[in-house]
């Protein structure tokens, strides 16, 4: 699926997820399933938290226990393929990256759209970070309904 | 069609400068090739196939494929892709092989 | 007549080019860069995304910058490298000299040591009407959109999935262009799932076994025919369709210019795993003529990464062989080779490696 269509499966998807209970704070979920030399997810973590190693072409490995959630690789992925996640109660908080202009706004209402590029959901946005470090790429951070949490990628505005 | 807003690449305040194109007043912005400012204004047809006369527009941007070659300043063969617009430049279409020196 | 002379020259002032200057200036190689374009950068002045690899090769920087980052370091060495724009090499000959064009002026200069860092063009796709205005190679596209803020059209089809193909719709879109489809011949996507994944969600198609069949229009492109491809890449009777658009790229691939290789008479191969004829090298880089050296895609297309580590191994290289030898040279020039070893490790610089082999006669080609 992904060498067709560009959209993993929803083993991979899972697969990059940590076990249940984990996310109680902001995780990286790094989507990133195709050995590739690259590593700046792994070298611009300040926690420890991703590894590569030697061979810069290895998939990255995130240790969930060393990961906060912060986002730096989230803005630092050349591929703009890892995200952060955080389960609440009612419902989930991701930070995504965005590089489309114009950029949303806190307080608006976008649509929520999964890896197939289809809209499957309205979504609260709660920030918009961008300063110099960001370099162009904005964390964006929003509010999506629970059932979604396999589903949701990126957002699209409301026309 | 020129980008109005980017978010990685800032357009900002262009200067423009003018030149003409077979003869017609036209504009650009410094920074700009020959062949972006005409391609910005809609002209596609650059040049045409020297036997056919087929017309050949923008194709390689790196001055290799001879598709945008045109008459600047009367010089012919001029490409146009890697040829920085000028303020008052005379920018022809080209006849055929274009002839060296057609002033003279 | 009194004829300029360098020890070291450089054609092509891209990544390969600058990087190969850099590392001669500080060697103490006085070089003279030629580039046909009224600017330096190659083309990483239009690369608007962060490039893979790792910290050495300036991953995660953007391409635009990258290309600020390698200018600064030849303008920071004004008086060891000298820079001449607006100037192509169209004479190479065997006693060291080459002529330059340079407007209408040609001139003669020589040189004890070249680099040739000319690069690789955009390949071209055999299709009825194929040089309507309108259809573009998609690097062009790149430059006209991201160097000159022009767009090419409204409603875009891409040629070919490789990484560029990719990219390039990707960055379509963000300048506000319409992507209709990426049409890729082959069974599956060719470059990084991570960009194929970015376009998906954007809700472009990437349809595979797909090709186009010929370009419709009177003056300009009006629309394009599309075929779906069987298992040998023949078309499919019966599965056309057309699709309307005004701007088609063509993204399959890129061949090494070593149009000058030839003219001199350096022994090429035609490497298809390097993207066509490329010249026969050595470990240091030097052709089989004497005193010229390649670095960057005239010698194998490569991302621009591997460009700019062979750029600085070749004037490491380069440099010592004039007799100036880098204080650093030992270390340098282990670690330029272990990060190309770990750049070409994965199985997308596989290709990279077997053409290698290929090249230098230790694989069996079929």
């Amino acid at each position: 699926m992904l060498n067709k269509t560009g959209v993993p499966t929803l083993e991979e998807i899972k697969s990059r997820f940590p076990k249940k209970g984990l996310l109680i704070k902001h995780k990286a979920i790094t989507e990133c399933y195709e050995e590739i030399p690259c590593n700046p997810c792994a070298t611009s973590c300040p926690f420890n938290a991703i590894h590569i190693g030697e061979d810069i072409n290895t998939p990255p490995k995130v240790d969930f226990n060393n990961c906060v959630g912060c986002g730096i690789c989230v803005y630092s992925c050349p591929g703009l393929a890892i995200f952060t996640v955080e389960e609440h109660s009612d419902h989930l908080r991701f930070k995504i990256p965005f590089e489309f202009v114009p950029y949303p706004k806190q307080g608006e209402t976008w649509h929520g759209v999964n890896r197939n590029g289809d809209i499957i959901t309205n979504v609260d946005i709660l920030k918009v970070s961008i300063t110099e470090k960001y370099d162009k790429t904005a964390l964006i951070e929003v509010k999506v309904d629970k059932e979604f949490i396999h589903d949701f990628v990126t957002i699209r505005r409301i026309t | 069609m020129r980008i109005k807003k980017h978010p990685i690449l800032e357009f900002g305040e262009q200067t423009k400068i003018h030149f003409t194109y077979n003869g017609k007043k036209m504009y650009g912005y410094i920074g700009d090739t020959v062949a972006s400012a005409l391609h910005a204004l809609g002209i596609r047809r650059l040049s045409d196939s020297i036997k056919l006369k087929r017309p050949r527009g923008f194709y390689c941007a790196i001055g290799n494929c001879a598709s945008c070659n045109m008459v600047v300043n009367d010089v012919p063969n001029v490409r146009t892709c890697i040829t920085e617009l000028e303020d008052g430049m005379i920018v022809k279409t080209q006849e055929g092989k274009g002839n060296v020196y057609e002033t003279f | 007549m009194f004829m300029k002379h360098f020890r070291l020259i450089i054609i092509g002032g891209g990544p390969a080019g600058l990087s190969a200057a850099k590392i001669a200036a500080e060697s103490g190689v006085k070089s003279l860069i030629i580039e046909r374009d009224f600017k330096l950068g190659g083309q990483l002045v239009k690369q608007t995304h962060m490039f893979f690899g790792s910290e050495k090769q300036y991953a995660k920087t953007r391409g635009i910058n990258i290309a600020k980052i390698l200018i600064n370091d030849v303008e920071q060495n004004i008086n060891m490298i000298t820079v001449m724009k607006n100037t192509t090499v169209v004479g190479l000959y065997e006693d060291n000299v080459l002529t330059v064009l340079q407007g209408e002026t040609y001139t003669k200069i020589s040189f004890d040591s070249l680099v040739v860092a000319t690069g690789a063009s955009e390949k071209f796709l055999a299709f009825e009407n194929n040089d309507l205005p309108g259809i573009y190679g998609a690097g062009a596209v790149q430059t006209l959109m991201n160097v000159h803020g022009v767009l090419p059209g409204e409603k875009v089809v891409m040629i070919g999935s490789g990484n560029i193909g990719l990219i390039v719709s990707y960055q379509l879109l963000q300048a506000g262009v319409n992507v209709l489809k990426v049409l890729e011949a082959a069974p599956t996507i060719g470059g990084y799932k991570v960009h194929a994944s970015k376009l998906k969600r954007l809700g472009v198609d990437i349809l595979t076994n797909h090709s186009i069949k010929k370009a419709i229009g009177k003056d300009k492109l009006e629309k394009i025919l599309v075929s779906e491809l069987d298992d040998k890449w023949e078309f499919i009777e019966g599965s056309e369709f057309e699709i309307e658009t005004d701007a088609l790229c063509i993204s399959v691939g890129l061949s090494p210019m070593g149009n000058l290789l030839s003219m001199i008479g350096a022994e090429m191969k035609y490497i298809s795993k390097l993207g066509g004829l490329v010249p026969v090298i050595d470990h240091h880089h030097e052709t089989t003529i004497k005193n010229i050296y390649v670095a960057g895609d005239v010698c194998g297309v490569e991302e621009a990464s591997s460009a700019i580590v062979e750029g600085y191994l070749t004037g490491l290289l380069v440099s010592e062989r004039l007799g100036f030898r880098h204080k650093d040279f030992d270390n340098l020039y282990d670690d330029y080779n272990s990060q190309l070893d770990n750049l070409r490790s994965g199985p997308f610089g596989v290709r990279t490696l077997e053409g290698l082999q290929e090249l230098r006669g230790e694989r069996n080609v079929k």
